[in-house]
């Protein structure tokens, strides 16, 4: 009779120890950017398959926030959507229907790109949010061609801090220029890459996005 | 200095340095040769001594390991034979106290019967016809003249007449009377019946005593054998044991496999109770839940079954009083009750948290909504029915568990015996290594110096032919 108590009592510790235990430490965030300025608005269609892949992966406690890049992007009113999933599977499953709801209202609103183009300000935005969250791990997923062109009087030649963050350059397309002369494509993601490096990140660059897999792995 | 320069005695011809080096090599080989074959001679007795004692005390391991494992054997079989002999006594007694026990009022039964049938057999006695006593008178009759005197015709005609008509009268009689001890004699069939059928069932139920009472011999006499410790009830039983090990292994096999399945059946829907995204250690929360209740499941099969007395893993249990034994019994059948009901619930939720979970997944994979799949219910009972089965399933596992940790220690032991066997064999084989190596290091030692000993053999040699020739020169000078 005592052994049965004990166990009955064991498992009411597990299930006391289990409501607990800490959460945040071993959840994923994720925070992408959409570049949404001039020509590369075509390619946010890509961008929608690659969030429903997200949106599948992604599980209860994780973080997932998205949004667009544009003149001034330091802000949270370019915050399309955020959201910490629920612990339970069945409110997660409500809160990501409600994330690709309002996903898909944007991208059907998006006619005309922005005239600038301001990265640092998304990133810097991401990697505060990313903190917040408390996840264990961190992505900051770029979907966006690398070139910034910034508003005349905005300062963003400082260099950034993205510690722990794994920053993954999505779809980083070749510009007319680039043809010209490849060297501009290669400086312009070598120097992202030293900018998130020396921020304390990890850099890499996925452009075949038939691998979705690769985004949130090693 | 390098080596070529201490061997170098005479510099600019190597040659003859290497010469004279190792003609002095030799010398010293030669001169150090006693001193050096007892130093070889005894360290090779020391390292096979040593050996020999390694293998000495692994053998007496051994040896120790093999004594236990026979008690334990021997011990775990007396039990058993104790058990099964226990069980057969209770049988017979279950036996005699059902129809032997009856035996006053049967043989009561069988009494009545026979005074039934006696009384019957008395009844259906023939009883013989009066003689006819007129028999006489008419033969009497019958001898008289009766020619010519018509009187004496008729009356003789008269009393044949009444002589046939008593005859009749009397045949009738006797036919009633025949018919009526008949009619007796079938009212007795039914009590023939039973008392064959009451005398058949005794004598089946003597034959069983008789049967039961042939296997307790049997018994008896393996169980003697246990006791006396005999080689052959220790061969037999170890047999036993290796065969149950492996069947009970087998059955532990599949009942871990029927766990695996039972914990993927209710670990996502624990998510949905102690949350997905909680961790003990490096383990999930839900994960870590569904197997404690798994677990519990199978601590209450096993004391249920140690309850029941059909285990005895735990002896406290089977010492209990037969109502705290009742209660438990209970007690541990209510709870698995409700751990089912518990599994049947999460695995209806799981069905339902799969098939929101494929919904979502459709929507962002943007395929157009499939309908539901005709009898869509039969995949959600079918779960839920082994949700609620399968902790009564995991309850039995105490059966093959016992039958596994007791033939384990047996089969545990003899590995141990076998692997200290061949220890101290590899022991012994080295030690005769180290004795051979010495004898070869020796011989290796004589050839090195070998020039010196062909000429020590030489001189010797020739001495002792110079003594032989001087011995007889003298045996033929006193000749």
């Amino acid at each position: 009779m005592k052994k049965c108590f004990g166990s009955v009592i064991l498992i009411i510790i597990f299930l006391f120890l289990g409501s607990c235990a800490d959460t945040t430490s071993r959840s994923t965030g994720v925070y992408m950017l959409l570049d949404s300025s001039g020509t590369y608005t075509q390619e946010l269609k890509q961008a929608q398959a690659i969030i429903n892949y997200l949106l599948g992966t992604l599980q209860s406690g994780d973080s997932f926030g998205i949004a667009k890049i544009d003149s001034a992007s330091f802000s949270e009113k370019d915050i399309i959507a955020k959201m910490t999933f629920d612990k339970r599977p069945s409110v997660t499953n409500k809160q990501k229907r409600l994330f690709k709801q309002s996903v898909d209202t944007f991208l059907a609103s998006v006619k005309k790109g922005s005239a600038f183009t301001d990265i640092t300000g998304g990133l810097l935005q991401a990697a505060e949010y990313l903190n917040e969250t408390g996840a264990g791990k961190k992505y900051i997923l770029i979907f966006s061609d690398l070139k910034e062109d910034l508003k005349k009087g905005h300062i963003r030649d400082f260099p950034i801090q993205v510690p722990g963050c794994e920053v993954v350059a999505l779809n980083v397309t070749k510009l007319r220029s680039d043809n010209v002369d490849p060297r501009e494509y290669y400086g312009r993601v070598q120097r992202w890459e030293e900018r998130v490096t020396e921020g304390g990140g990890h850099w890499r660059v996925i452009n075949d996005l038939n691998r979705l897999e690769n985004i949130l792995g090693s | 200095m390098s080596l070529a320069g201490i061997f170098s005695i005479l510099p600019g011809s190597p040659l003859t340095s290497g010469i004279m080096a190792l003609a002095a090599a030799v010398v010293l080989l030669y001169l150090a040769r006693g001193p050096a074959h007892k130093a070889i001679y005894s360290l090779s007795r020391v390292v096979h001594a040593g050996f020999r004692l390694m293998a000495r005390s692994v053998a007496l391991a051994e040896e120790r390991v093999r004594n236990r494992n026979k008690e334990v054997l021997l011990a775990a079989g007396a039990d058993a034979a104790e058990r099964l002999i226990e069980r057969e006594f209770q049988r017979v007694e279950g036996v005699v106290k059902r129809d032997l026990s009856q035996y006053p009022s049967l043989h009561r039964v069988l009494a009545d019967q026979v005074v039934h049938i006696d009384e019957d057999y008395r009844e259906s006695a023939e009883v013989p016809i009066p003689p006819p006593d007129w028999v006489k008178a008419v033969d009497s009759l019958a001898q008289l003249e009766s020619k010519g005197n018509n009187w004496l015709g008729s009356i003789l005609t008269e009393v044949h007449k009444t002589a046939v008509t008593q005859h009749k009268t009397t045949m009738e009689e006797y036919r009633k009377a025949v018919g009526k001890r008949h009619a007796i004699l079938e009212k007795m069939r039914p009590y023939w019946r039973k008392v064959s059928q009451t005398l058949e069932d005794v004598g089946k139920t003597i034959t069983g005593l008789q049967e039961r009472a042939t296997y307790i011999d049997n018994r008896m006499k393996e169980y003697e054998e246990i006791r006396n410790k005999t080689d052959k009830a220790a061969q037999k039983l170890t047999s036993s044991a290796m065969t149950q090990f492996f069947i009970s292994a087998l059955v532990l096999l599949i009942a871990i496999g029927g766990a695996v399945i039972n914990f993927n059946l209710i670990a996502l829907p624990m998510s949905e109770m102690v949350g997905g995204g909680s961790y003990i250690g490096s383990f999930k929360t839900s994960d870590i839940a569904a197997l404690v209740i798994i677990l519990v499941e199978l601590a209450m099969g096993l004391y249920l079954m140690e309850s029941l007395r059909i285990t005895r893993l735990f002896p406290i249990i089977g010492q209990m009083d037969d109502k705290m034994r009742h209660r438990m019994i209970w007690v541990t059948f209510t709870i698995l009750l409700v751990l089912a009901c518990v599994e049947s619930a999460l695995a209806f939720m799981r069905d339902r948290i799969a098939a929101d979970m494929q919904a979502l997944r459709q929507t962002l994979a943007q395929v157009e909504g499939q309908q539901v799949a005709f009898n869509s219910w039969i995949p959600t009972i079918g779960q839920m029915v082994m949700g609620f089965i399968l902790p009564f399933a995991l309850a039995f596992v105490a059966i093959p568990l016992e039958s596994f940790v007791q033939s384990s220690r047996t089969v545990v032991g003899e590995m141990v015996a076998a692997i200290l066997r061949g220890t101290a064999f590899l022991l012994r084989l080295l030690g005769n290594m180290a004795r051979y190596a010495g004898e070869l290091l020796v011989n290796i030692y004589d050839l090195l110096a070998f020039p010196l000993l062909w000429v020590e053999n030489y001189l010797r040699h020739r001495k002792d032919q110079m003594d032989l020739e001087q011995g007889e020169i003298i045996m033929n000078e006193e000749v």
